[in-house]
């Protein structure tokens, strides 16, 4: 035991500062995740700040070098099942802020298919989900998605299909919602603020 | 449209949202695969581009505070 030596591994400010730059790089898509997760921007936004936190807390046990951003991603998508687990109710609210959303929904054009997709991927069971947004939107392999997970790399693959699948199905079906669509969080959808993009198309 | 690839997408879309009624072959399975793709990674891609809020970078502010060792420039820089 060395004199520098202490319960919390020595700060290494080198390796702190190339820590901090490449996690700061990481905060918009922390944020997607989030959201993807979530469905809701304030929701998201205190979800990856708090995963943001963790892993900075924890970063003496990340290997630089290796994938952070898969890394960021499991401690949030972690976090995001903590705390879940403790406010299931929530799924209530967002399914009514859901139906509101698509009533509210009158411009045949443009806006509305980010929309359909928004109901169709909240239609979809949360594994499904997740694997589906890890893959087909956050560029991660399936054995990145798997590890993030915390499950075999057969079984994204599988989620990943049958995601797709069911989402073709119900897109095409057209009934997203209406149909009684599984509790879930309704507004467990990519993003709450598409409308702003579309508008201006 | 915002982008050429959004352009693509958006007729892609248009051709899944006809084709409804009509059983898909594979092709049509496919291309209605890529528009809903290109959807996802759209609403995605959408909230990576948002600014990001200051409260991010005021929290890792916050942590250099509590930690003794040397301030580090957010920017990378010493």
């Amino acid at each position: 035991m060395t004199g520098s030596a202490s319960v919390r591994t020595t700060s290494d400010p080198v390796r702190d500062r190339a820590f901090k730059t490449e996690l700061v790089g990481l905060i918009p898509q922390l944020r997607a995740f989030a959201r993807s997760l979530t469905g809701d921007p304030t929701a998201a936004d205190d979800l990856a700040q708090d995963a943001m936190v963790k892993a900075w807390d924890a970063r003496a046990s990340f290997e630089m070098g290796t994938n952070m951003k898969a890394w960021t991603f499991m401690i949030l998508r972690n976090q995001f099942y903590s705390e879940k687990r403790r406010s299931w109710r929530q799924s209530q609210l967002d399914q009514e802020a859901a139906e509101r959303t698509l009533v509210a929904i009158d411009d045949p054009s443009a806006p509305v298919a980010l929309d359909e997709l928004r109901m169709g991927l909240a239609m979809l069971p949360a594994e499904q989900r997740e694997a589906l947004v890890l893959v087909g939107a956050g560029g991660f392999a399936y054995e990145e998605a798997a590890l993030i997970c915390g499950c075999a790399v057969g079984t994204v693959k599988s989620r990943v299909s049958r995601a797709r699948r069911a989402l073709l199905e119900i897109l095409q079906r057209g009934d997203y919602v209406r149909d009684g669509a599984p509790a879930g969080d309704a507004m467990g959808s990519i993003l709450a603020q598409a409308e702003r993009l579309s508008n201006s198309a | 449209m915002a982008t050429c690839a959004g352009r693509d997408a958006w007729r892609a879309w248009g051709y899944m949202k006809q084709s409804a009624k009509k059983p898909s072959s594979l092709g049509e399975t496919r291309i209605n695969q890529e528009a809903i793709g290109a959807r996802l990674r759209q609403l995605f891609d959408d909230v990576v581009n948002e600014p990001v809020p200051d409260e991010f970078l005021d929290l890792l502010r916050g942590v250099d505070e509590s930690n003794p060792v040397e301030d580090v420039d957010l920017d990378g820089k010493q």
